[in-house]
Formats: structure tokens, C-alpha cells, sequence
């Protein structure tokens, strides 16, 4: 016999039934790349740019254990170290248009006069310029390299954010806690940055992680053409660029791998993202 | 996601419904139609000087920067400021630019010693071809996959959906090298390089970029017209119409279809917009010589006057496509005239 009393579950379970299995395997795969991408100088098993012609093109197993390239280089080795390439631009972009547009946000959304207005223009002209887009001028301007592309999507994602941002806290403005706390005084910046922005982190949150994937993508992309990481560097977009020879040739192995973390990666960003603004929707309705 | 779609909603303008019973419907979509054009123009122009004026950002000599990577030998560095009149101030260098854009003048390309505007349209019937090609399988596999995910229930929805939201998560780029590995390489049935003869040889040559170059929207065409239409099947008057005896096929033609159009329509601003900027790294992976590989060229030799007009060319078509998308709406669905009114 069984009791039907709820009980909250204990310890990780808890955490268990707060995400479906699926986000939970997307976080495992997310965790496995950055951990495997982080630590690459301590794990990989080769140097990712040392040459053996000896060994080129060979089968995954044995020494090398997904294969090398046209070059003989060590294909895992190549992956665990381009990732901390291909996840680093990234990440600054996100956390930099999170930032910048959280702030800007903030100041449309709570602003009812004209500064509202022209910022709201400001994030439309913004939607305008495709990031991609806005990444390639930049890099006309600035040159090849992470630098031009990091800047320009940056900025070119914080309309995502801010437009978000802006209609969250233009809700959060009439609700009583804010009022309240008008009426009682509080000066403005710490209403704003105390209590109405923490309420924005979830929503945020959610949208920004899934630029994450937009902006690897395209980051990738831009190195696949050549615009982006230069060699001797190498990150996931440029690997692919560089077995298209071998791949032409039946060999299909070296341009597979790099393809495979990049569509696990965007896949398990895009199956949290959109976990977790399932929730928070479901939370508000 | 549109620029469109986030404008602010205006506050309701007191005595708006009862200027409207005055003067009648007839005023309205006049209105509605000025405005846009207007938010158009500006937008336009705004996206102008942001592009000209990006040049600023670089520091140093102007000269210079233009002719990085050639000889800067006196007479050359006399030709750039010349050409774009760099010895004049910063305005009537930009009323410049902009009077030659809008009469057809787009300056001289470095590289190709031809004007601007002549390199660009011997690029541009390849990238419309692309487009359109995309643009084609984008409609067919997008609505088709979307109404199929929606009619079906259980299993069958939940395998389309999963495969949507993994295709949707493959990078065009990725998706290239993919449907050459499997289609070229594998099968051999379709070429990996070049744009072939024209007619059906242009076609046969277009397929694979077509198809890398839509798969992103193929999956978000599908996933809108999905969701779009499973909240119509659950209104009432998709209920009615089943109930009056009409066949499956027409109701979800006639009510549920149509009705969802709005969403969809929606999306194919953003749509077009990306289709041209990606159109840059798939024509470069298949050989293809269009605007995309022209401006990933002109980014590579350094040839910033052409780069400046494929920017404004690609903001430009984004605008466009918002606009006309804004505008044909109220044709679909005559709420959308009067709520942007008074939302």
C-alpha cells in the first residue's frame, strides 16, 4: 500500500521532473562539447596541427580514434581544440547583446516619452541589417579574423533582445509591485535594476540562448568561406572548408565529423532555449 | 521576428472610431498605405547612412583604406579621392554616393575596372534564379510537411517535428556539404559545381543549392503553417464547416489554410533577407557566380565600393519585402488595416 500524499521529491529528482528528458539530453550534449572543447589541451590525444603524411586519411579507430585528415592531422584532436574557437565567439556575442540589450531595453521600455520612441525606430532600423549581413561589412572594414565578425553581431543581435526586453518591462511597469514601490518612494534605477530586471532573466535568458546557436552557425559559416578564423587557427567552420578536397574524393569522414558538432550543438541549444521559454510562458499564462 | 513585427503598438488615438464612422472605410486603407510607404523611405534612408558612413569607422587615411592591397602609387591615390570625392566634406561625399545610387551611378569596382552596376547585373539573374528555386521548394516542402504534421496526430507529427527542428538547426553551409556528400559524391545525380547551360541544365545544376539554401526556412515555413494551422483547426467555424458535410480536402483548402496565411506570410520578410545573405556562402561552396560569391570576392580583394552596393542592395530587398508583406495582409486578413490602427 502506497500512500497518496505529494511529496516534494528529494534532492535531484526534484530537478529531474523540471526538465523533460530531451532537454536533458541536450544539456548532457551541450556539457560533453564544452567540457571536452574547454580541457582540449589537456585531453586531446595528438597535436591538433601536427602533420603525418604517413597517415593520412585514415579510418577512425585504432591510433586515431575518429580519423585524421587530408594532412594526417588528428580529426578529434582538430574538433576538441576548434571548439574552443567555435564556442568562444559565441559566447562573447551573447553575453554582449545581452548586456547592451537588456540595458537599452530597459531604458526604451521604462521611458515613456520620446526616448522610447526613437530607441523602438533604432532596434527596427537594427532588424533591417541581417546579422550576417552587418558581419560581412564589418569585416570589408576591419578585416578577416574573429575580431570584425564578433563586433558586428554583437550589435546586430541586441535588437533580439532589447525589442524583448522593452515589451517585458512596458508590462512590468503597470503591475502593483512597481507601483508600489513608486508610491513608496524607491528611487528609479534601483527599482529598475533591483526588482523589475531580475524579473526579465528567464524570458532573456531564453531568447539569448538561442542566438547562441544562430550566432555559432553563422560564425562557422563566415570561417567556411574564409572571412572568419584565419589559419593557422582553426575552428569547425574552416575544418569542414578544408575537407571539401577529401570529401570531392569519396572521403567523406573528415568533413562528417565537424559537421556533426556543429548541428548537435545548434540542435541542443535551440531543444534548452526553447525549453526553457516553454516554461517561463507557461509559468506566466 | 520582422522589423514589422514588433512595432510598438500605438496608444488608441481618442475620437479615432468616431473619425472613422465619419469619413468612412474608404480613407483608411489610404492612410495605412502612405504610412508604410513613409516608414519605408525613412527606413531606406537611415539604412543609407549607416552603410556609407560605416566607412568613417575605419581610422586613418580614406585613400588608403580603399586601396589596401594595391600599389598606393601617387596617381592612384589621386584617382580614389577623385572618384569618391574624398577631398569634399563628409556630406556632400554622401549626397554624392546617394544621388549616383538613385540615378544608377554606383561608382567603379578596383577590382573589375567596370562600374558597379554592371558587375552586379551580369551577377544578378544567377542569385534570382537560386532564390526563386529556393523560394520554390521553400513553399511546396514547408507547406506540405507543415499541413501533412498538422492532419496527422500523434506519431506522424511528433517524426516530422523532430525532423524539422534538426533540420532547422542545419547551417546552409553545413547542409551543402551534406547534400553534396550524399546526392554528387554518393549518388552522382546531381553536379556539385557550376551553374550549367541554362533551361533545364541551369536547373538540374541549381537543385542541390537551392535545397541547402532553404532547408532553415523549408523547417520554419513547416513548423509556422503547423502550429498556424493546428489553432485553426480548433476554431468554430472550421467545426461548422466539417459539420455541413464539406470534404477534408476543402475545408482545410478554404477554412483552415487560408486563415493560416497570415503567420506564414508573416515570415517571408525575414525569409527573402536571409535567403540573399546566405546565398553569399552557398553560391561560393557550389561555384555558382552570383551577387553572394561577388560579395564574398569583393570582401576578400578588398573592393569596398562594390561591397557598400550589396549591402544596400540586400538591406533594401528586406525592406521591400516587409513592406509589400505589410501591405498585402489587410488583403488576406482586412483586421490587420484596422488594428494596426487602433491595437
Amino acid at each position: 500500500m502506497t500512500l497518496a500524499i505529494q511529496l516534494p521529491q528529494a534532492g535531484l529528482r526534484r530537478y529531474g521532473s523540471l526538465l523533460s528528458p530531451m532537454a536533458w539530453g541536450a544539456l548532457a550534449v551541450a556539457a560533453v562539447v564544452v567540457l571536452l572543447s574547454l580541457f582540449a589541451p589537456v585531453l586531446a590525444p595528438y597535436d591538433p596541427d601536427y602533420v603525418d603524411l604517413n597517415n593520412v586519411l585514415a579510418g577512425p579507430g585504432g591510433q586515431h580514434l575518429l580519423g585524421t585528415d587530408a594532412l594526417g592531422r588528428d580529426l578529434l584532436s582538430r574538433l576538441m581544440h576548434g571548439g574552443r574557437t567555435s564556442l568562444l565567439g559565441p559566447t562573447i556575442v551573447v553575453i554582449g547583446s545581452t548586456v547592451l540589450g537588456l540595458l537599452l531595453g530597459l531604458v526604451a521600455g521604462w521611458s515613456e516619452g520620446w526616448l522610447g520612441k526613437v530607441l523602438g525606430r533604432l532596434f527596427d532600423l537594427l532588424f533591417a541589417f541581417p546579422a550576417l549581413l552587418m558581419a560581412m561589412l564589418a569585416i570589408a572594414l576591419f578585416g578577416k579574423g574573429l575580431f570584425a565578425p564578433i563586433l558586428a553581431m554583437t550589435i546586430a543581435y541586441v535588437p533580439y533582445v532589447a525589442r524583448l526586453a522593452q515589451s517585458l518591462v512596458v508590462a512590468e511597469r503597470s503591475r502593483p509591485y512597481v507601483q508600489a514601490y513608486r508610491v513608496l518612494g524607491f528611487r528609479t534605477p534601483w527599482v529598475v535594476l533591483g526588482r523589475v530586471l531580475p524579473n526579465l532573466i528567464p524570458t532573456v535568458g531564453a531568447q539569448s540562448t538561442l542566438n547562441f546557436g544562430y550566432v555559432l552557425a553563422d560564425l562557422a559559416a563566415l570561417s567556411f568561406i574564409g572571412l572568419g578564423v584565419q589559419p593557422p587557427t582553426s575552428d569547425w567552420g574552416a575544418m569542414i572548408e578544408e575537407s571539401r578536397g577529401a570529401l570531392l574524393g569519396g572521403y567523406i569522414l573528415p568533413a562528417f565529423w565537424p559537421a556533426l558538432v556543429v548541428v548537435l550543438v545548434v540542435v541542443a541549444v535551440n531543444v534548452i532555449g526553447e525549453e526553457l521559454s516553454d516554461r517561463i510562458g507557461g509559468k506566466l499564462s | 521576428m520582422t522589423a514589422t513585427d514588433h512595432v510598438q503598438a500605438p496608444a488608441p488615438a481618442p475620437g479615432a472610431p468616431s473619425r472613422r464612422r465619419e469619413k468612412g472605410q474608404a480613407a483608411r486603407p489610404a492612410m495605412y498605405i502612405a504610412k508604410k510607404v513613409l516608414a519605408l523611405v525613412v527606413t531606406l534612408f537611415v539604412a543609407s547612412l549607416a552603410v556609407f558612413f560605416s566607412r568613417f569607422l575605419v581610422p586613418g587615411d580614406p585613400a588608403r583604406f580603399l586601396l589596401r592591397g594595391r600599389s598606393p602609387k601617387p596617381e592612384a591615390l589621386e584617382e580614389i579621392t577623385r572618384q569618391f570625392g574624398l577631398d569634399k566634406p563628409a556630406w556632400e561625399q554622401y549626397l554624392n554616393w546617394l544621388g549616383g545610387i538613385l540615378q544608377g551611378d554606383w561608382g567603379r569596382s578596383l577590382t573589375y575596372r567596370q562600374d558597379v552596376s554592371d558587375v552586379l547585373l551580369g551577377r544578378l539573374p544567377t542569385t534570382l534564379q537560386l532564390v526563386a528555386l529556393a523560394a520554390v521548394f521553400i513553399t511546396v516542402l514547408g507547406l506540405f510537411a507543415g499541413i501533412v504534421a498538422s492532419l496527422n496526430k500523434g506519431f506522424g507529427d511528433r517524426f516530422i517535428l523532430i525532423t524539422l527542428t534538426a533540420a532547422g538547426a542545419v547551417p546552409p553551409f553545413v547542409a551543402a556539404i551534406a547534400l553534396v556528400a550524399l546526392f554528387s559524391v554518393g549518388l552522382g545525380w546531381f553536379p556539385s559545381f557550376g551553374s550549367g547551360d541554362g533551361g533545364w541544365d541551369r536547373i538540374w545544376h541549381l537543385t542541390l543549392p537551392a535545397l541547402a539554401l532553404g532547408i532553415t526556412y523549408i523547417a520554419m515555413v513547416a513548423r509556422v503553417t503547423r502550429s498556424s494551422m493546428n489553432e485553426q483547426l480548433l476554431r468554430e467555424h472550421v467545426e461548422v464547416a466539417t459539420s455541413r458535410g464539406l470534404t477534408r480536402g476543402s475545408v482545410v483548402a478554404r477554412h483552415v489554410l487560408r486563415n493560416a496565411m497570415g503567420p506564414i506570410l508573416t515570415v517571408s520578410g525575414v525569409l527573402v533577407a536571409g535567403l540573399l545573405v546566405s546565398s553569399a556562402i552557398i553560391e561560393r561552396t557550389f561555384g555558382l557566380s552570383g551577387i553572394g560569391q561577388l560579395l564574398v570576392q569583393s570582401i576578400d580583394r578588398l573592393d569596398f565600393g562594390v561591397v557598400q552596393a550589396i549591402v544596400m542592395v540586400v538591406v533594401a530587398a528586406f525592406v521591400l519585402v516587409n513592406t509589400v508583406v505589410d501591405l498585402v495582409q489587410p488583403l488576406i486578413d482586412p483586421r490587420i488595416a484596422a488594428g494596426t490602427e487602433s491595437r
